[in-house]
């Protein structure tokens, strides 16, 4: 913490937290939302992840859409209540209103349309609303304080050439929407419509035409660059690529298969375990190629903490799971207030502190 | 340093060669120009260099080009990386990184330098191009002038002994364009790097280049030679050379410096400035359009703030101003595209605004920055026809205003293949046939060497003649000194300046034209009227 101070006393840079640290912290924080309705505990997520990603967020365009993310959620909630009200399943409870029920065929017999609506559904349909909200807040929490292009250097050497593919598709999506504007307005200039067959026509090809220029070019000053001067051989690479795919791929069946129940057993472990070769294979096999990396994040004990506090607020709450299963959800049928578990607030409460030990963000965008 | 033997390139589906039999030689240490007119081959020249032509556009390459004894025939452009930085015309599309610390890294990243190295050469580039304020921000967040110096900095850290740059500052205004300019002259006299430069606007650069390196065009071949004995002789010159012949200057003075100390005759030999417009023109009929106390906003950037505005049939205005101090914006609600949020807009009695599209065009007609957005048929026949149909009017209304615009221009010709100039043409016909009474035009002259800016003039003059009101948005002095009769400031937003071209270009040194800042303090803004003043006085025939 002093260091902190001190190097911003004397204008040295502190490093930022590295991306991966901040990623593996919100998807923890999310994994233990996911296992929450009880608005107590979701209200404190949102409280914690809203909380770190306002004071350490950077000012930059992809910190902005921060709050769109939130404004989604809150959408989330509200289309989830109202699914709830026309066609939710109608159990007893305290009844507000009664709206005009549809009488349906016999082939549908499971979805009800319409009939009384009560508190009780409303509420636990808002609760399991907010518990995507508080997943979306976490997600956007981590967008807002990393930068894609941040997370993409952090990429092993491997699966470089896609992480470049994937960068400039990033880099190029505002410039797209930007030449969209721009032809849209020639066209009015024109006196054209603007919408229709003829209209979309007109858009997308000067659109595709400028975005293909600007491709060439964006190749040109990389090839003028370096871009592809030591690399391994195209075979090799494409031989690596191959596996390193192939065994994220497997890696991904494999985890399934071992936490879903109704899965085969076979797919589970050996699935995982060729997975994780083939991507170390893979992996192994690229990084001899030789790019260096300018100033690359570096994980220090800040990091430790960050991935430790949410990793804490997770065990937290599987441990109240497993003791107090009922402790963690909103009360329905009948209504009643949620329980405040202390063990499971005590651990979200931790996942704050990355708000003090990473270190302040640097203004990228203020001139 | 580079070496043409007999070089000649010869592009795909193509019956002549874009260069033929080039024999150059650049040395160490030098700046040299690359001078031509537009689609004469200068980018296929400067291609060369690094090898993207022909191993990235394709085509043939027959003769030898060598850098440092290197032969690009048998090195990709990433193998030379080491050696030639070259920095494209449009820099925003040549950026990988979001931070420009990052930026700067990526050349040294892929030549596998170690760490302590680059970060040295990072730091030391931070320094020469005065980057350092910026190192961690967003390179989207920058000016235009700054994404340039982050651009060029980014191909010297590779540490290359040779810069190719293709027409750095033809987006950037006077000032972002010294900016750019400046850090070339200290990169060429401080760290001795050899720089290669087209450009069209000459004035800007003229007076730092070692050599000049003309391209002919056509096809023809290539001369090289110091600027003076070059410009002398060129097609393309800045308006200072052909004061210099006017006036009979040997030899010719590239810089206004030099010019001013051999000008005191011609000073005293003009006596009293021209009270007379710089060009011919009637008084200024009613007004076309008006705006009542303006304001956007875009978020918390106030874009403009209160501008009032009347804009008269018969006349030529400049809007002149920074790149960012709401030109554009302006532009944009005279012809509709932003309805106003506070004040008013009217163009002939009508809110361009609530129009639909197609009255509007009657109204008033805008050629945008880019004027390849507004074209989208196959070839020119089709655009025309297609315009006239979207303005519903008589068939060949665009064709012929188009022939009147630029002659004989092919119909069965792709847009996309047209000359900057040509392609501005085009647009320009397809905004005016509908003949709206109020014509726009955003920064007209990007990529247009001095021949088609001075087909412009007369074209612009030639619709105030016919009673158009006519707006230009731009940066370039030179074209707002031939061609406009009032000239209006905007700074943040404001409008700071309003007045006759000659009063205010000659009381605001940033945006004097040449021949103003030589015969300083009289008020002289053309060499055309200097060269008529001297036909009248007899001191020349």
């Amino acid at each position: 913490m002093t260091d902190v101070v001190a190097r911003r006393l004397t204008g040295v840079r502190v490093a930022p937290l590295h991306p991966v640290a901040w990623w593996t912290w919100a998807i923890l924080l999310a994994a233990a939302a996911a296992r929450i309705t009880n608005p107590l505990c979701l209200g404190l997520i949102l409280v914690v992840a809203g909380w770190v990603a306002v004071s350490r967020r950077p000012q930059s365009t992809w910190a902005r859409s921060y709050g769109t993310l939130l404004r989604l959620g809150a959408l989330v909630v509200v289309i989830r209540v109202v699914v709830q009200v026309l066609f939710g399943q109608r159990l007893p409870g305290h009844t507000l209103f009664t709206i005009p029920s549809l009488a349906l065929p016999s082939w549908m017999a499971g979805v009800t349309v319409g009939g009384p609506v009560t508190a009780d559904a409303i509420v636990g349909a808002a609760c399991q609303g907010l518990r995507l909200a508080a997943i979306l807040a976490c997600v956007g929490a981590a967008n807002a304080l990393v930068s894609p292009f941040r997370l993409l250097r952090c990429v092993p050497a491997g699966l470089y050439e896609i992480a470049v593919a994937v960068t400039v598709a990033v880099s190029f999506t505002p410039q797209v929407i930007t030449s969209i504007g721009q032809v849209r307005d020639a066209r009015r200039l024109r006196g054209r419509a603007v919408s229709g067959p003829a209209g979309v026509r007109g858009i997308a090809v000067p659109v595709l035409e400028s975005a293909l220029e600007r491709s060439l070019a964006l190749a040109a000053s990389m090839d003028s660059r370096g871009f592809g001067r030591r690399a391994v051989s195209a075979s090799r690479q494409r031989l690596a690529s191959a596996a390193t795919l192939a065994g994220l791929l497997g890696l991904a069946v494999g985890v399934y298969g071992v936490l879903d129940a109704g899965a085969p057993s076979e797919l589970g472990l050996p699935v995982v375990g060729v997975g994780a070769l083939l991507v170390i294979t893979g992996l192994v096999a690229t990084s001899v190629g030789g790019r260096t990396r300018y100033r690359p994040d570096r994980w220090s004990g800040r990091e430790w903490v960050t991935v430790f506090v949410s990793a804490a607020a997770l065990a937290a709450i599987v441990v109240v799971g497993r003791h107090d299963a009922a402790s963690l959800t909103m009360p329905v049928y009948p209504l009643s207030l949620p329980a405040a578990p202390p063990l499971a607030l005590v651990g979200l409460l931790l996942a704050a502190l990355p708000s003090v030990v990473a270190p302040p963000p640097i203004d990228t965008a203020v001139r | 340093m580079i070496h043409f033997e007999n070089m000649s390139v010869t592009y795909p589906d193509q019956d002549h060669p874009a260069l033929d039999g080039v024999e150059l030689k650049i040395g160490e240490g030098e700046l040299a120009l690359v001078i031509g007119p537009t689609g004469a081959g200068k980018s296929t020249l400067l291609r060369s260099i690094n090898g993207l032509v022909p191993h990235f556009s394709g085509g043939r390459l027959t003769g030898r080009v060598l850098v440092e004894g290197r032969s690009t025939a048998d090195h990709r452009p990433r193998d030379l990386a080491d050696v030639v930085g070259f920095v494209g015309q449009d820099p925003d599309a040549t950026f990988v990184a979001d931070i420009v610390e990052d930026e700067l890294a990526y050349s040294m990243e892929n030549l596998g330098l170690s760490a302590p190295t680059m970060r040295r050469r990072v730091e030391d580039i931070l320094d020469i191009l005065n980057l350092h304020p910026l190192r961690q921000r967003a390179i989207m967040s920058l000016s235009g002038g700054q994404r340039q110096r982050v651009a060029i900095g980014a191909v010297l850290t590779a540490a290359p002994r040779l810069l190719v740059l293709d027409e750095p500052t033809s987006s950037l205004d006077p000032i972002s364009a010294e900016e750019v300019l400046a850090a070339l002259s200290r990169l060429v006299h401080d760290q001795g790097v050899t720089i290669v430069v087209a450009e069209h606007r000459l004035e800007r650069i003229v007076h730092a280049a070692d050599t000049i390196v003309q391209v002919a065009g056509a096809g023809g071949g290539v001369r090289a030679g110091p600027p003076a004995d070059m410009l002398a002789t060129s097609p393309v010159a800045p308006p200072i050379v052909r004061l210099a012949q006017v006036a009979g200057w040997d030899p010719i003075p590239l810089s206004v410096r030099d010019a001013r100390r051999l000008a005191a005759g011609l000073r005293t030999t003009l006596a009293a400035p021209p009270d007379e417009a710089p060009v011919e023109r009637g008084a200024p009929g009613p007004a076309v359009a008006t705006v009542r106390r303006l304001s956007a906003r875009f978020g918390r950037l106030l874009a403009l703030d209160g501008v009032s505005l009347e804009l008269a049939a018969g006349e030529v205005t400049a809007v002149m101003g920074r790149n960012g101090a709401g030109k554009t914006t302006l532009l944009r609600h005279l012809v509709g595209l932003r309805s106003p949020e506070q004040g008013t807009v009217t163009v002939a009695g009508h809110k361009p605004s609530a129009l639909r599209p197609v009255e509007a065009a009657r109204l008033v007609g805008l050629v945008p920055q880019d004027p390849a957005s507004m074209l989208s048929a196959d070839t020119v026949g089709d655009e025309c026809a297609e315009a006239d149909h979207d303005a519903s009017l008589a068939r060949g209304t665009t064709r012929s205003t188009l022939e009147r615009l630029m002659p004989g221009l092919n119909d069965e010709m792709h847009p996309r293949d047209l000359s900057e100039g040509q392609r501005l043409a085009l647009a320009l016909a397809i905004v005016l046939a509908p003949a709206p009474p109020l014509v726009l035009l955003d920064e007209p002259t990007r990529g247009l060497d001095y021949i088609a800016k001075a087909r412009l003039t007369a074209l612009l003059r030639g619709l105030a003649g016919d009673g158009h009101s006519v707006v230009l948005a731009t940066h370039d002095v030179e074209l707002v000194a031939d061609t406009a009769d009032r000239v209006v400031v905007l700074a943040d937003g404001e409008i700071i300046t309003d007045g006759p071209t000659r009063e205010v270009m000659c009381h605001t040194p940033g945006l004097a034209p040449q021949v103003a800042r030589i015969l300083a303090p009289a008020e002289w803004l053309t060499v055309t009227e200097v060269a008529s003043r001297l036909v009248e006085s007899g001191s020349m025939s």
